[in-house]
């Protein structure tokens, strides 16, 4: 299947991204592909102009930031699972990119441009809520930087403007994280992903969120479920009792032939119970 | 607009003039005639298009050729490097790994990833590794049993 026709530029900077965006009609930006090319095989997606920042140098890092990771837009999915001070700093976020599609999936796609396409079934949404995330992006008027809970709009929709190119995203180290999710059997797109984020001190848990993702048409936070964990102990019937309130945030959920809205509803508070498991246990570490 | 691409495939090095719109898969296919490369579904599930860009096992029918400008490819007519089989490939061989064929290209190329990735891959590892490449002939059991056999744990 080939794509409708456009016109190829290969930006080598940002600036310079920003500026074909601004003058190219049409224009829609590139890196990975692993979103766009497909959408533009079966013709859902045909765009006049395609940009391509794949080359932008610099734009790939994974690092360190005292209490905080910073990954550039280009870093692929697998260099984020792969990487060490991920593994470290937020195993939740390693797991979830390492639950993105297949390994050539993963050695394509990249971080940015997920969060860009903001698909109800991708990964990352869930654990960028859940972890607190910071998005960052530049545009004509500059760069700006915008929480993960502000950053999603609806089903494939973002804050994001035309001409905007997201450079990194900034994630707060923590420990207790993990994310969990029921892959569709053919697509490996997530049926439910429920990212889980725990800090525990004291015996008590003193922070909580759960991001859940492939419900809705974005991912949201299941603030009553975190809420109710917080102020007591980590255990299995206090998680179960929260894991409860999960459905409490889904109510509008999706439903297509593999999964009705009220089945993801139901796996969404398996699996938020078993991502709050694995969270408390790594927290308590 | 055409772009020219300078690609090294199989250690060959060659200029193409290509339409932006043209996917590796079609330049490796229709002007290079490596057949040796499948496309199956044609929409980046079945990974029989699975070659090596710069290193990597990638979907080569969700490239675009323009994309793999400067790059470097390796396609299962060059996984050798010269007369014979890959080890890998001998394994397939050896093992039985494959019915009709189809498959088996994108298959030993991911393979090669997973070991490339973790020479001491458990089956369960590579069964996994093997998520985004499709068979439809065999259940898997041989194809499994081919990369375990080229993988140094078969050794153990």
């Amino acid at each position: 299947m080939f794509p409708a026709s456009f016109d190829y530029h290969s930006a080598s900077s940002v600036a310079e991204a920003i500026e074909m965006l601004q003058k190219l009609p049409d224009a829609q930006l590139v890196a990975g592909g692993h979103s766009l090319i497909p959408a533009m095989k079966l013709r859902a997606a045909q765009p006049a102009n395609v940009v391509d920042i794949a080359r932008i140098p610099g734009l790939d890092g994974i690092e360190r930031d005292g209490d905080d990771l910073v990954i550039g837009a280009l870093a692929t999915h697998a260099a984020v699972a792969d990487s060490a001070a991920v593994q470290g700093a937020c195993p939740g976020l390693a797991e979830a990119a390492a639950a993105i599609g297949d390994i050539q999936v993963r050695n394509r796609g990249t971080i940015g441009g997920s969060l860009a396409h903001a698909d109800p079934g991708a990964d990352y949404p869930a654990t960028m809520l859940a972890f607190g995330a910071e998005i960052t992006a530049v545009g004509p008027g500059g760069e700006r930087t915008v929480a993960a809970a502000d950053f999603f709009v609806d089903l494939f929709q973002t804050v994001l403007d035309e001409a905007d190119v997201i450079t990194s995203v900034r994630i707060p180290a923590a420990a207790g994280t993990a994310y969990l999710k029921h892959p569709h059997p053919a697509s490996s797109y997530a049926v439910v992903g429920a990212a889980a984020r725990i800090a525990v001190s004291g015996g008590e848990v003193t922070a909580c969120a759960l991001g859940i993702g492939g419900v809705a048409g974005k991912a949201v936070l299941a603030d009553a479920a975190a809420s109710a964990l917080i102020g007591g102990a980590a255990s299995d019937e206090r998680i179960a009792a929260a894991s409860a309130r999960i459905g409490e945030a889904l109510d509008e959920p999706l439903g297509d032939l593999y999964a009705s809205g009220a089945f993801r509803v139901h796996l969404a508070g398996v699996y938020g119970k078993r991502a709050l498991q694995i969270a408390a246990t790594r927290a308590a570490g | 607009m055409n772009h020219s691409v300078q690609i090294t495939v199989n250690g060959e090095s060659s200029q193409h003039d290509v339409e932006p719109r043209m996917l590796l898969c079609h330049l490796l296919r229709d002007s290079m005639g490596l057949t040796g490369t499948n496309i199956g579904c044609d929409t980046s599930q079945c990974g029989s298009c699975t070659v090596m860009l710069d290193g990597k096992a990638v979907k080569s029918c969700t490239v675009l050729a323009v994309q793999a400008d400067g790059c470097e490819v390796t396609t299962i007519e060059g996984l050798a490097g010269g007369d014979g089989l890959h080890p890998m490939q001998q394994a397939f061989w050896d093992n039985h790994g494959l019915q009709c064929g189809f498959c088996t290209p994108g298959m030993i190329i991911t393979a090669v990833e997973i070991l490339n990735r973790k020479p001491d891959a458990s089956e369960g590892e590579i069964r996994h590794g093997l998520e985004g490449n499709i068979c439809r002939c065999t259940g898997y059991e041989n194809i499994v049993k081919s990369v375990v056999a080229a993988g140094s744990r078969a050794s153990d």
